[in-house]
Formats: C-alpha cells, structure tokens, sequence
C-alpha cells in the first residue's frame, strides 16, 4: 500500500480577482520507505504540492491521503510527528533570534517529549555537527551547516516522511554533495520515505527512484529512474528538460587517477 | 594586443580583526574570447569581476601591479575617466534582477535612461533603441515589457532586461556574474545563446562568472578556477575534464550526475599546499 496518496490535487489562488491554479488535477503515490522526486521548472507547481500537504496552500479540489487515512485540517500534532518539511533557502528558515538549541528543542517542548537536552546533543551527532554549535545563532553559521540544523529540526521528532523543498540548490556544489550524502544515510538508518522538489534533474536522479516530471501545474510524465537514465522519457517536454540539463554535456568525469 | 591585462590583483578589506584579503595576486589576459571564472562562495570570483570596474568601495582596496584595458591604464584613471568607461566600454550583468532593477521605475524606464542622459537622444530614438536591444535578448513582447515594473516579470525576464540594458552602449567587455543561477534549465540555455551570439556577432570580451563548472565548460573558451582569493588552475575548456588539479577534480566530482552511480558522492579534499 502507498504511503503517501494524492489523487487529483487542485490548488488554486486567488488574488485581485485573478484565478490562478497553481496545481490542477496531479495524482501521485509514495511507497514507504521510498523517494520520489518532483521537478520542474519554477512556476510549475513542485513547492505548491508539498506546501499542500502541510497545509501551507488552499487545497481547492482532489484528496491526500498519509496511510490511507485522509489528512485532517488543521493539520494537528499527530501530522506533525509523521510529516516534516525542510525549506530551501536555510538563510530565511531559521529563527534568526534563536539559538541552534532553541530551534532544535521547540519541536520537543510543543509535543511534550522528555530528555531534551540529550535529543539536541544526539541530532546534532546525526547531522554531523559539533555540538559546540549548540549555542550559536544562524548568522554564526554557512549555509551548510544552516541546512544540516534544518534537518536535524525537521527529525527531531523522529517522522516517516521528510518533504524536501530544494533542499540544496542555495548551496555550493561540494556543500550540495555532503548534505545530498546525509539526507542518504539517514534516509538508509531511518527508512525514512522521501518526497524531494528540484529543478536540477541530475539531484533527483542522485536522490529518488521514481520522478514526477510537471510543467504549469501539470503533470507531464512519471518516470522510473532506470527510464531516466536510458532517456526512455516519452513526451517532448520531459526530453528537452533532459537535454538542458548540463551535466549532459560533459563526458565521462572518470579522472587519470580515478 | 589583449584587450585587457591584469597582473597581481589584490583585493583587501579593513576589519577589525585585520585585514582579510578577498583576491590575492590573480593575474591574467584577455582577449575577445570568452572567459569563464569559477568558484565556491567566497572565492574571490565576485570581488574579481567588480574590482575591474573599480566597484570596491572603501575599506575595500583594490591593488595591482598591472590592470590595463584597451592601452588604459584603469589602476591609474581618475574616477571621471572610470565613469566614462564603466557601461559603455566596459559592462557588468549583475547576479539578481530582483535587486538590481529598480524597483519603482518601469523597465521601458530604466532602459531609455541611459540613452537619454548619456547618448543625448530623443525620446522616440531612445525608445527605438529600448525596443531593438529587447528584441536582440528575445523578448517576444518588447512594447508590454517596456511599460512594466520589474516586480511583473519573471526571473528569466528580469535577467533578459539587465543583459538588453547593459547591451545597449555595445561595449567592448561585458562581466557577467552568475547571470543564469537564478534562472530554469532551460531558460538558462536561451539566456546562454544570447549571449553566446552577441560575442560572436559584436567581437565582444566577456568574463562569465559562475560556481557552475559545468555549465562554464560547456560556455566558454576559457577556464580560470579560484580558490581561496587564487586562481588554482586555469586551462582550455575543452580540457576540462582532464584538470590536473586536485580542486578542480573535486569540484567536477562532487557533483551528481544522470544515472550516475547511487553511493556517497566524493567530497572536496582541501588539504594541500594550495589550500593555504
């Protein structure tokens, strides 16, 4: 059975009297434990799915189902220890007046769970930072260490399912490669079930094993990972996004010395 | 003769804890062709680009043995010399339309204003010229682009207009800095090709500033790779991908690739003499 099940999702935003649907009519559906990319350009939807599940945009029409249950509104706290979300841009996502403790320990402290202090200190572990950063402020930190406390505030309260937002397209390419390996690890040690927007195909490719493929709110194509490496995509739009994508251009990276 | 020569440029800033040096000594020639520099955040790459223009200001310092463009020499030109030569001979397409447009005045606006102030011409010319240079960076509806704030276009379009406006003095260099990283996969081979033509067309220098190696391999003629304020390598593009260099190699390395093996991708190894 799916995990995650969305069947004919419809947003719609209305602003100055303009109708505009931002998501018209996508169906999807996540198995546990497995990780399913959304990509696209911008303007076609991707953030507005996940930003739909947490209750972050309007749902307008269609269902979303967690565990076959539909989801409630308000989302409430039992969604809150099953769904997390980590944003893309960690300069703007974290509480710029909060300490790294407090950022990690308000999750805690809303849901009643005991031991905080060692739940900080062991999420720190995880992410791989030193837990002399427990005292900080966001501005003491680069923009990779920003989204590692992002991460480790999405887990603090241990959910099944992460949403990542771009989780890395703010950063540098070598910072992308270790946060990209830590989502990867704890994904393997947690059997946590991923939902991942990006617009660089390379990163979904990396990342999922199944890849939603959008363009004005649509769905175009789904694609398993084995078609997108062969360039097995059907339709135009789905192969020109491959085909822009610039690691294509490029031959084999295998060095002298490799 | 190259059309600009840089030797040993440093670029220091004054802070309280001593001066931090953003650029040190990095020294090279350029032609028409195109040139591409790549780095990390805090490379240098950035403060390399405006340091040309003399766009550093106070603390900020900018020394150099040798910076001459086109027979000037631009380390000794006073500042009314520099404005004369900033955006009409030399141009720099700035990383972000949302902050470098002006917000509050319409783009039809903002690009005539120059013309108008600098070339002395009437408004129609002004606005002819306005429409040409958008319809050289392809935009398909110039006469509506004019007419609107820069709030109400896109990304893609945002960048389009600062490239149209930077073009329109057709100048001899144009630095381009990170002109494509806020833009889709594939408005960004649009925006590419537009530039791409107007170096072929016009014989004009361009300095592309990216942290993508990738897309500057595939883009330029030239590639200068910073680090750390240095340039660590700098080689053909087409020799990209047998860098010698151990940065250079991590940086290709560290990046996913499509149907690229699923295991941890390798890290940026930064011990090293060059790593100082």
């Amino acid at each position: 059975m799916s995990l995650i099940e969305i069947e004919n999702l419809t947003v719609t935003f209305r602003s100055n009297g303009q109708t505009v649907r931002a998501v018209e009519g996508v169906s999807l559906k996540v198995r546990a434990q497995e990780s399913y990319g959304l990509v696209g350009e911008s303007g076609s939807g991707k953030s507005t799915i996940l930003r739909a599940i947490c209750g972050l945009a309007p749902i307008s029409g269609g269902v979303i189902r967690l565990g076959g249950k539909t989801i409630p509104t308000p989302r409430g706290r039992d969604f809150a220890r099953l769904v997390q979300m980590v944003f893309q841009d960690p300069y703007a996502s974290l509480h710029p007046r909060h300490t790294i403790d407090r950022t990690l320990s308000e999750p805690l402290a809303i849901h009643g769970i005991p031991d905080s202090d060692t739940r900080v200190m062991r999420a720190l572990d995880d992410v791989g930072l030193p837990r002399s950063f427990r005292f900080r402020y966001p501005h003491q930190l680069s923009g990779g260490q920003r989204q590692r406390v992002a991460i480790a505030r999405a887990l603090m309260l241990e959910p099944g399912i992460l949403l990542l937002d771009e989780p890395t397209s703010a950063l540098d390419a070598s910072v992308q490669a270790e946060v990209l390996n830590l989502l990867n690890r704890l994904r393997v040690e947690r059997g946590l079930t991923f939902l991942m927007v990006s617009h660089d195909l390379a990163v979904i490719d990396h990342m999922c094993d199944r890849v939603l493929v959008m363009q004005n709110g649509r769905a175009v194509e789904e694609l398993a990972r084995e078609e997108l490496a062969g360039a097995k995509m059907t339709t135009a739009y789905a192969r020109s996004l491959f085909d822009a994508s610039a690691d294509r251009m490029l031959g084999d990276v295998e060095g002298p010395h490799a | 003769m190259s059309l600009l020569s840089v030797k040993n440029l440093r670029v220091t800033f004054q802070t309280e804890t001593g001066p931090v040096e953003a650029v040190r000594g990095v020294s090279f020639s350029l032609g028409r062709e195109r040139l591409g520099i790549v780095g990390e955040s805090g490379s240098g790459k950035t403060m390399t680009g405006r340091a040309l223009l003399r766009l550093i200001r106070p603390p900020g310092k900018i020394e150099a043995d040798e910076m001459i463009f086109d027979g000037q020499d631009l380390m000794a030109a006073s500042e009314r010399q520099m404005r004369a030569l900033r955006g009409r001979r030399i141009a720099m397409v700035m990383q972000d339309p949302k902050f470098s447009l002006n917000p509050v005045m319409t783009v039809g606006a903002q690009l005539t204003e120059g013309l108008r102030q600098r070339d002395r011409l009437g408004r129609d010319d002004a606005r002819k010229r306005a429409l040409t240079a958008l319809d050289a960076v392809q935009i398909r509806d110039p006469e509506r682009v004019m007419a609107a704030y820069p709030h109400e276009l896109s990304g893609g379009m945002g960048q389009r207009v600062m490239i149209a406006m930077m073009l329109i003095p057709e100048p001899d260099l144009l630095i381009a800095d990170e002109p494509t990283s806020a833009l889709d996969v594939t408005v960004q081979a649009e925006v590419l090709s537009i530039l791409d033509a107007l170096v072929r067309d016009r014989g004009m220098g361009l300095i592309f500033i990216s942290h993508d190696l990738r897309l500057v391999a595939r883009f330029c003629d030239r590639v200068m790779v910073m680090y750390k304020g240095r340039v660590v390598e700098e080689l053909a593009a087409a020799d990209l991908m047998a860098a010698q260099h151990p940065y250079t190699r991590g940086l290709l390395n560290c990046l996913p690739r499509i149907g690229g093996p699923r295991g941890p991708l390798p890290g940026l190894d930064r011990t090293g003499d060059w790593a100082e």
